[in-house]
């Protein structure tokens, strides 16, 4: 059977321990994750995790059960129509040509986020393709230090 | 009313109507033994090692269907308690384990007999707690006894520091419970109940496969009806000995591993399996790919996850077993004609014909199997059965003459030697008026010899079986088949004497080795009513058959061994 990347948008009880309860889950039962973000929903007593994860057809559907099967778990939303987006960090030494940045940066919604005496640090959100595709190209300006933020999502 | 942390624990048990609890004192829980001490609602079990107090708790449940509670203080007294938590889980036993924990301001710093609890537990128990403040007490032990016995049952794990049980706060209980995350499906859907008694009444070769979810939903009245009602065939897996009742004549026995050869071929041969609250262990089932592959399969299942976990399933039905086959049987009496399975019938009677469970009685010396065979006949009805883990709780499993549910209490999931003593004093606990047999192995029967003090001191008279072979048998059987004879650290035959050892402790011993012998020591020690071992030395090579070696395929057993 054939792996498939997922996203799963997992709402929860904001309380002690439960991302210890979901992230010991996946490692317990052998799943993967390839991004997971975890912040609360404002006003509620809730929070958001966004888990990126892969597995074939009979292994997601144990992932999307076995996330509901945890008491804190309000709410496990899978969705062919989420607007997935992730954001990453790249800090590149100034000594660098920067020619043709600029343009990159636009095409991928990107900005310098801040700048040193002897760096900057450029920021991109864009869904998690196209993030991987910005750092490949990237490269050519020998960034020091790259950090992604894993996906968030929303259904819409 | 404002009462302290100990106080709160004392008073929710109370509440939750709790009358055994079993446990062991220590540093971090000697605020709520005092409090213990102070009542006398319920009474309080010393036993002698943690992992027996979790046993003997788990068993009290599962021979009553009330939930087991036990007390275990911090460090050592939580670790040694694992294995019992372990245990209660993968067998789905509703719990309630409250552990001592070090004072809040103390977590963290690796203090004396610190461990983190909740991190061990996790992923042993359906749910666990690290309690913050006594003013959360109340909530959480209502939702502990809550979670451990809705939907599917399972041990909750109750973390409290020392600091917590000393504080002073608000006590009340609440009345109900508000869980936003927590809601269990008791009902089963109604659309996909007809369409399984569609796929019923299309059937030509049907089998029940009946599993542990059948006792934990109390639905074996129910399922002796439908079978009844239907003429469907039906085999039981390990943890469901005890739902038909042996003498029932559509029963045709335990399927899997150990099965007999007319449940496995009924499974192999089948075009529909209507799944009762099993979970597809690869115990039961062999070689996935191979398990009931003609058959298209209705599974019921409490928990959605056991649903299409291993197999696909064609007609899923999230429910508890009980509703879901009372909403059954009407439907099933008005559409299906059980003379339409007939032949199936027939020809799976012609099979356990063929190939019945047998062994070969011996007049040289004792066979496991006739001892357990004959305790059913002397007081098959009278008995709960308790195990250790082992071929003795394969031959119980295949010969005792099982009546009612929950008569069979055994560590299937975990397979934790160790459990039938502290387990069979937790059934007679729970069941003062029946006898509690424990049928163990020499080698099971030393993981919890402690308990022997236990039930001396308590007065719980347990019956414990010993079938002496002077081998880890069940490893020796696998040497002899897999490994070509090679006995690594099986052989036994240093052995302490089990008379002697049980006198020591102030029980009665007997040490049987003929038939005769046997009678007289089982009628003596049922008349003795004080707590026995009875040594029976038997067949020291006598295997476990039939057999489907691990990852082989039902159809395929292994029905004797030639040399």
């Amino acid at each position: 059977m054939d792996n498939q990347r997922r996203v799963l948008s997992v709402i929860v009880m904001n309380e002690d321990g439960v991302l210890s309860r979901i992230s010991g889950l996946f490692a317990g039962r052998g799943y993967n994750i390839d991004s997971l973000t975890v912040a609360p929903i404002p006003n509620t007593e809730f929070s958001r995790l966004t888990i990126v994860t892969s597995g074939n057809q009979r292994v997601l559907e144990q992932i999307i059960k076995q996330l509901h099967k945890l008491i804190p778990t309000y709410k496990v939303i899978e969705s062919d129509t989420f607007v997935e987006k992730e954001l990453a960090l790249v800090k590149i030494p100034l000594n660098e040509d920067f020619s043709g940045l600029d343009m990159m940066l636009k095409a991928y919604n990107g900005t310098v986020a801040a700048s040193g005496e002897n760096y900057i640090v450029i920021m991109i959100a864009d869904d998690s393709k196209k993030v991987g595709n910005f750092l490949k190209a990237v490269k050519k300006y020998n960034p020091t230090e790259i950090v992604r933020g894993g996906s968030v999502a929303l259904d819409v | 009313m404002e009462l302290s942390g100990s106080q709160m624990v004392v008073e929710a048990l109370k509440r939750e109507s709790v009358k055994v609890v079993f446990g062991y004192p220590g540093g971090a829980i000697m605020n709520v033994y005092d409090e213990v001490y102070k009542q006398d609602f319920f009474e309080h079990i010393l036993t002698r090692h943690e992992q027996a107090a979790i046993h003997a708790a788990d068993a009290y449940a599962r021979s009553s269907g009330n939930v087991g509670v036990a007390f275990v203080t911090s460090g050592p007294g939580f670790t040694n308690a694992v294995t019992g938590l372990a245990t209660a889980y993968m067998d789905s036993v509703p719990m309630v384990v409250i552990s001592g924990q070090v004072p809040i301001t103390m977590i963290g710093t690796d203090a004396f007999q610190e461990i983190d609890a909740v991190g061990i537990s996790r992923p042993c128990v359906k749910h666990n707690y690290l309690v913050k403040k006594a003013e959360d007490l109340p909530r959480i032990l209502k939702e502990a006894f809550y979670i451990a016995r809705s939907g599917r049952p399972g041990p909750v794990h109750v973390d409290i520091p020392k600091d917590v049980t000393a504080q002073i706060a608000k006590f009340e209980y609440p009345e109900t419970i508000k869980m936003k995350t927590y809601k269990p499906t008791y009902k089963g859907n109604v659309r996909q109940i007809k369409k399984a008694i569609d796929a019923i009444v299309n059937a030509k070769r049907p089998v029940l496969y009946i599993g542990g979810g059948a006792i934990n939903s109390n639905a074996s009245e129910y399922i002796r009806e439908f079978a009844k009602i239907t003429g469907i065939p039906a085999v039981e897996t390990l943890m469901a000995r005890g739902v038909m009742g042996h003498d029932n004549p559509l029963l045709l026995g335990m399927l899997g591993m150990h099965g007999c050869y007319s449940a496995n071929m009924a499974m192999s041969e089948a075009d529909l399996m209507i799944a009762f609250g099993p979970r597809f262990d690869d115990r039961v089932t062999g070689k996935l790919s191979e398990f009931a592959k003609h058959a298209k399969i209705i599974h019921i299942d409490i928990d959605p996850s056991s649903i299409g976990k291993l197999v696909n399933v064609d007609f899923p039905i999230v429910g508890d077993l009980k509703n879901v086959v009372e909403a059954m049987n009407p439907l099933a009496k008005e559409r299906v004609d059980p003379s339409k399975y007939k032949s199936w019938r027939d020809l799976l009677n012609r099979y356990n014909e063929i190939h019945p469970l047998k062994y070969e009685d011996s007049s040289e010396n004792i066979k496991p199997q006739w001892v357990i065979e004959r305790v059913g006949e002397l007081v098959g009805k009278d008995a709960f059965i308790s195990t250790d883990v082992g071929q003795h709780q394969m031959w119980t499993a295949q010969f005792f003459p099982f009546t009612f549910p929950r008569q069979f209490i055994t560590s299937g999931g975990l397979g934790t030697m160790g459990f039938g003593l502290p387990a069979a004093l937790g059934v007679k606990r729970a069941n003062p008026d029946k006898i509690s047999i424990n049928f163990t192995g020499d080698g099971s029967i030393l993981m919890n010899i402690q308990e022997l003090m236990t039930a001396v001191e308590y007065n719980i008279p347990v019956i414990n079986i010993i079938l002496n072979n002077k081998f880890l048998g069940m490893v020796r059987q696998w040497q002899t088949f897999f490994y070509e004879k090679r006995y690594s650290s099986t052989d036994i035959e240093v052995q302490p004497d089990f008379v002697k050892l049980v006198e020591s402790f102030g029980g009665v011993g007997f040490r049987v080795k003929t038939k005769e012998e046997f009678d007289k020591a089982l009628k003596d020690a049922i008349e003795c009513n004080k707590v026995v071992m009875i040594d029976v030395h038997v067949d020291r090579m006598e295997n476990v058959l039939p057999m489907v070696p691990a990852g082989g395929t039902l159809y395929n057993m292994m029905l004797e061994y030639k040399e």
